[in-house]
């Protein structure tokens, strides 16, 4: 179990350096940095700028930098905000909560939903009520969430009966605590359907296709033939047999729980990652942009690991496989 | 049906599809940068079939738009002229597929303007504008695609063949890519190259860009299959007559991984759209004046035309039937892989 688990915590240290690296290979690669603009304004001196450069240090080579950097994020503020003039963490984090709020919910749902339909589509194979939800999640699939957000948004808009754009409503500190969860609820509504319509597709094929596999098996046969009621055997009997996929693809749905809802957000202006990093990036906010990548690949890199620990406990033969060794 | 004609009706479906968006010019009224400032925000054309008076037209006709006297953006059919639609007509010029300039029109509405899906603030027609946006989209898909596809069997069938530390070291890399949230490492990439450069230069920065970054996946992929097809029986064989790599490869392994590259394209080609589109609708990909399908939808951020010209949606749902084409092709050929595979596995036995 420890080596396994040491394995897998170097793989993902090495992936996260990696990251690292190749974010700021790229930012090397930039023409320009955030003091450019600053060339346009006449109050701002020659020697201002050179001043600003050298004390945000964006004149020294790139190895420099990134020494520098590693230090930061050892110190747990992962850089400078060039634009906010703050360290980067606690920034990222503000934004990170909204986010996390939004997807945390939305990937539950999707799990609710997803699991239930998946085995009862299933169980009725190339029925009509499977066939005609096997439709549905093809059109929810096509439809991309650009798409689907803006329509959303347009339907909103047009009927009145959802707020548009934000996380809460004018006034909102004068809420009492009902009101205010009510308010952020119902701005919730919008983000988190098109979320769950993007991602649920997805989820509800793979457990389809998992729970079909394993009512095939052998051994459900035989448990069909001892008697056991249809419901313990589809909840009890095939799911858990179907589980590996579901459990990758479930470690996959944590780890983009930061980067899947960069879109939607936008679209939504929801004051999550998405809007604020798309602005670091017009803005040529260096660290900003370089700190939400690490987060997010963070988060696939545990998400990867949970799905890993969540297998050895649930799967005999990876723990035989890695015992074994 | 069998797989065989579905996959035909499919890829002729897409074809034509394709060839819709080919030759725009001819299909599109309007020249897609012609502005008519006389019309902004018009909705949609109406067509109508039954006259005012109950007659029954084979032609369809539509009346013209007129603003109301004293707004700047509600519009009134003038109910006293009906304008019948012309086909074939000449109009604005254009060159189908860069080479063949010519003037003839699918359809238009000789003097008065017809704009179907409506127009944008400048007055542009949206219908001409989608499917000349839909030029440059697609074509940031499949070239885009073409790249990821070519970087992925390049790096896979090295890593395959090879063995050995340098296969060890393209797989890290590989895995580095796939780590990396995608859309994330798509903004950081184009976070780092110039941000206002000139329409054709941001198309092929967009394209190179988005072909940049997919590479990891089918490149496991190709190695995958390479891994296996240079242990078969046939590959030894040629290998033991003196075969040099280059040509082990080109004459018997590469084939093997056609079958993988082009599901993959059908994969990847509708991904690569709309991750055309996502940057554009950003402000990230492929500015204005050219359009795309991305950047059609940016309008959609101004709160004021979400609310007043639903219209402006409409270019969203131009991609549904393509991504439908590609997502059915993608099983179809999944389908007879699969069913390839077993065939072969049983007369191998």
């Amino acid at each position: 179990m420890m080596r396994f688990l040491l394995r897998r915590l170097g793989h993902a240290a090495f992936l996260l350096i990696g990251v690292s690296v190749l974010a700021f290979f790229f930012s090397a690669l930039a023409p320009g940095n955030y003091f450019d603009e600053m060339r346009l304004n006449p109050q701002m001196s020659a020697e201002r700028l050179r001043a600003l450069r050298a004390e945000y240090q964006v004149d020294r080579p790139m190895a420099v930098r990134y020494i520098r950097w590693v230090g930061a994020v050892v110190h747990g503020n992962l850089g400078f905000s060039f634009a906010y003039n703050t360290p980067v963490a606690p920034l990222l984090w503000a934004r990170a909560r909204n986010t996390l709020l939004l997807t945390g919910t939305a990937t539950l749902l999707v799990w609710m939903l997803a699991l239930p339909l998946g085995v009862w589509s299933a169980e009725r194979l190339g029925r009509p009520a499977d066939v005609t939800l096997s439709w549905a999640t093809a059109v929810l699939l096509i439809v991309p969430d650009l798409a689907l957000s803006l329509g959303l948004l347009v339907l909103a808009v047009r009927s009145g009966w959802l707020p548009t754009g934000g996380m809460v409503s004018v006034g909102f500190e004068g809420f009492s605590a009902a009101h205010k969860l009510r308010d952020v609820a119902s701005h919730m509504v919008l983000p988190v359907t098109a979320l769950v319509a993007s991602a649920l597709p997805i989820s509800l094929r793979h457990v389809r296709a998992a729970v079909a596999e394993a009512l095939e098996a052998p051994f459900l046969r035989a448990a069909e033939g001892h008697g056991i009621s249809r419901r313990r055997l589809l909840y009890r009997y095939a799911l858990p047999a179907a589980a590996h996929p579901l459990i990758a693809l479930f470690g996959f749905s944590i780890g983009t729980l930061l980067s899947g809802s960069l879109l939607v957000e936008v679209v939504m202006s929801w004051p999550g990652l998405g809007p604020f990093l798309l602005e670091a990036i017009l803005a040529r906010d260096l660290y900003v942009v370089i700190g939400g990548v690490l987060l997010s690949t963070l988060f696939l890199v545990a998400g990867n690991f949970v799905a890993d620990l969540l297998l050895y406990w649930a799967d005999p033969r990876i723990r035989a496989e890695t015992t074994g060794r | 049906m069998s797989t065989r004609t579905r996959l035909l009706v499919c890829v002729a479906v897409l074809g034509a599809l394709h060839l819709c968006v080919a030759c725009a010019g001819f299909f599109a009224p309007y020249d897609p940068a012609a502005q008519d400032r006389e019309h902004p925000y018009a909705p949609p054309a109406r067509l109508h079939f039954v006259d005012a008076q109950g007659g029954l037209h084979l032609r369809p006709f539509f009346y013209a738009q007129m603003l109301r006297a004293g707004s700047f953006d509600i519009y009134e059919e003038d109910r006293t002229k009906a304008t019948p639609v012309t086909f074939f007509v000449s109009g604005a010029p254009y060159t189908v597929l860069g080479v063949l300039p010519l003037r003839t029109h699918l359809f238009g509405g000789g003097d008065t303007p017809v704009y179907l899906l409506g127009t944008d603030g400048y007055g542009r027609d949206q219908f001409s504008r989608v499917l000349f946006g839909g030029q440059v989209s697609l074509l940031a898909g499949l070239i885009g695609a073409g790249l990821t596809l070519s970087i992925g069997l390049c790096v896979g069938a090295a890593a395959g063949f090879w063995g050995g530390w340098k296969d060890e070291a393209l797989m890290r890399v590989a895995e580095l890519f796939l780590a990396l949230p995608w859309i994330y490492l798509l903004f950081a990439v184009r976070a780092f190259l110039p941000l206002a450069v000139p329409p054709l230069k941001a198309f092929l920065l967009v394209v190179a860009v988005i072909g940049a970054v997919g590479w990891a996946r089918p490149a496991r992929m190709v190695r995958g299959i390479v891994l296996s097809a240079k242990e078969r029986d046939f590959v030894r064989a040629a290998r033991g007559f003196g075969a040099p790599g280059g040509y082990l490869l080109r004459r018997h392994i590469l084939p093997e991984t056609a079958g993988v590259l082009l599901t993959q394209a059908a994969i990847l080609v509708p991904q690569f759209v709309l991750a055309e589109m996502t940057l554009s609708f950003l402000g990230l990909g492929v500015p204005e004046p050219m359009p795309s399908w991305g950047n059609l939808l940016a309008s959609l951020q101004h709160y004021n035309v979400l609310v007043s010209y639903w219209w402006m949606y409409l270019p969203a749902l131009a991609m549904v039937p393509f991504f439908l084409g590609y997502l059915a092709l993608a099983s179809l050929l999944q389908g007879s892989a699969v069913e390839y595979k077993i065939e072969g596995a049983s007369s191998g036995v």
